[in-house]
């Protein structure tokens, strides 16, 4: 079996966002790009996956929409132990953009498991996973939090509002990844990273389409009101507020 | 044309995020001079798909049929869509919860419809549509415009104050055929947490960091929960070092949630556990530290040991609620 991770070049989730143009564009400005945490939990357990020889997983493929910018960010991803990366030559413009364009890839060389993180931590979107499945016309499962391999058979968790089901789907299929899929993301080791520099990057050019939507521009959140401080000793004067002037309780 | 919103389900019950929705929904229709129609999928009794049309629902559609036991995303995707289109339904809504982020892609791939997720209030501008949604796990807000015809979005929970109405919607109960082909999901084991309320469905959390210093001190956060008919939570470290279940992790990469009140206990307050509580109505912090960051999202506010603090605020909710 095959495994593609989708993954997502984001800035580091401490960042201290800004805007520039009007309040049209990031400013990015001093940002350390990441891969999408959700993407690269998705990745440590497809690595996980191949590591034991019985679920016969024969390679892990990254596959990256971004220009070449983004290249020291799909570095990363081989440096955890991805084994070869795809990427699409272009800005992600929008989710059905970017689904659109991994799916022209995959329709040519197709893959048994996909991977999606279930946001991304930028757009915070959830759009990418359930729409390149459509695209191809494959079945998704959302919410995974386990994924595992019992005689050939993929056995996933999914989330559900107050507890969890254990499915089984056939492949192939889009898997749409929350946290639980892997404890901790891997770590490139420096053997990793430098083996990583030699890996390949097959770079394919985008197809065109129209965008279902776009940003106008950005805002920034309402400044908090300055916190009221009450006295350790007098926690009933908070619970009076929280009755009768906040109205909460 | 209309708008559809549809209304999932939980052994046959609403829920409030239901209300909120279909809320949205018709508020919706009615700037756009139009009315909603919420569609049911499942066995849901006639008496709880009136209660849509008290909240401004003109119609509520009901498909039910053994093979939608299961949510199965193309599936469901596929009923919707055809009924989108039997009902000329130009927006789409759903809940942003984990069905509607299922299932809002695939449909927007199936109708050609631009799709915007957690978006948090009506939209501005209808022409062209522009809505507004969190972004950046909310440290910034973005104006989207969405510039296909039909239009899908999934909306915010908590985001949207109820409307009740004398409203009567009529039930339509709709005969389906179903392409059992398209079902690949099996489920093979349910695993439901009983007799807790759910932290995404609560209206008030209580939630405890690392400056609870041990497992063993959650004794008193339980009872304050308890008291107050609140969920509990806890932050990634306390989850990570599994002195509470996993389920309970708010933020950035654990869950998202919104409630009325939230009390951070012992919490500092990183930039990615704010992330997922940030849309919180009202804060409460107690940390010992005053320059903790949770103090500058906190409406209300503690300096103090959480342990020394907690009895006594238990104490203070018993005298009121005695009361």
């Amino acid at each position: 079996m095959k495994i593609l991770v989708c993954i997502s070049n984001v800035p580091d989730t401490t960042t201290k966002v800004k805007f520039v143009d009007d309040f049209k564009r990031l400013d990015t400005t001093g940002i350390q790009w990441i891969i999408n945490p959700w993407d690269e939990l998705s990745l440590t357990r497809a690595l996980e996956l191949k590591d034991n020889p019985s679920n016969g997983i024969q390679c892990v493929t990254i596959a990256h929409v971004g220009l070449i910018t983004t290249e020291p960010t799909i570095r990363k991803g081989l440096a955890i132990g991805a084994d070869d990366a795809i990427r699409i030559n272009t800005e992600p413009s929008d989710a059905n953009f970017v689904a659109a364009q991994l799916a022209e890839v995959i329709k040519a060389n197709p893959y048994d498991i996909i991977l999606c993180g279930i946001e991304s931590s930028d757009y915070n979107g959830s759009n990418v996973g359930g729409m390149l499945a459509e695209y191809l016309e494959y079945p998704s499962v959302s919410a995974v939090s386990e994924l595992r391999i019992e005689n050939g058979q993929v056995i996933i968790n999914r989330e559900i509002d107050g507890g969890k089901e254990v499915v089984t789907i056939p492949v192939p299929f889009v898997a749409i990844v929350q946290k639980g899929i892997a404890r901790e993301p891997r770590i490139a080791s420096m053997r990793g990273i430098m083996t990583a520099r030699t890996k390949p990057i097959k770079v394919s050019e985008p197809i065109t389409l129209d965008l279902f939507t776009e940003v106008v521009n950005f805002e920034m959140p309402k400044p908090h009101p300055t916190c009221k401080f009450i006295d350790p000793e007098n926690p009933k004067l908070l619970v009076e507020l929280l009755q009768n002037e906040a109205k909460v309780i | 044309m209309s708008v559809l919103v549809f209304t999932e389900n939980w052994d046959g019950k609403f829920k409030k995020l239901s209300f909120e929705i279909v809320s949205y929904a018709s508020k919706l229709a009615e700037k756009l001079g139009t009315f909603s129609i919420a569609l049911s999928i499942g066995n849901v009794e006639k008496t709880e798909l009136e209660r849509l049309g008290k909240y401004g629902a003109g119609k509520v559609i009901n498909v039910s049929d053994n093979l939608l036991n299961i949510l199965d995303n193309q599936v469901y995707s596929s009923v919707i869509a055809q009924i989108v289109k039997k009902e000329d339904a130009k927006v789409i809504i759903l809940a942003c919860n984990n069905t509607g982020k299922a299932i809002a892609p695939r449909l927007s791939v199936k109708l050609k419809a631009g799709a915007a997720s957690c978006v948090s209030k009506l939209p501005d501008s209808i022409d062209p549509f522009i809505v507004f949604k969190k972004v950046h796990s909310g440290n910034a807000f973005a104006n989207i415009r969405i510039n296909t015809d039909i239009k899908i979005l999934t909306l915010a929970q908590n985001s949207f104050e109820l409307i009740e109405s004398e409203n009567h919607a009529t039930i339509e109960n709709l005969p389906f055929q179903i392409d059992a082909t398209l079902l690949k999901t099996q489920v093979k084991e349910v695993q439901k947490l009983t007799g807790k309320i759910l932290l995404t469905d609560a209206d008030i959390v209580v939630s405890g960091g690392r400056g609870m210093k041990s497992p063993d001190n959650w004794a008193p956060l339980i009872e304050l929960a308890d008291l107050l008919g609140a969920a509990t939570a806890c932050t990634r470290p306390v989850s990570d070092e599994g002195w509470r279940p996993h389920e309970e992790h708010t933020g950035q990469t654990g869950k998202i949630i919104a409630p009325n009140l939230y009390f951070a206990i012992g919490i500092s307050g990183s930039t990615q556990h704010i992330a997922g509580v940030s849309s919180s109505k009202c804060i409460v912090a107690i940390n010992i530290d005053k320059d903790a960051p949770v103090f500058e999202v906190a409406r209300y506010g503690i300096v103090g040991d959480a342990m020394k603090v907690l009895p006594r605020l238990v104490e203070a909710v018993k005298e009121i609620k005695n009361k």
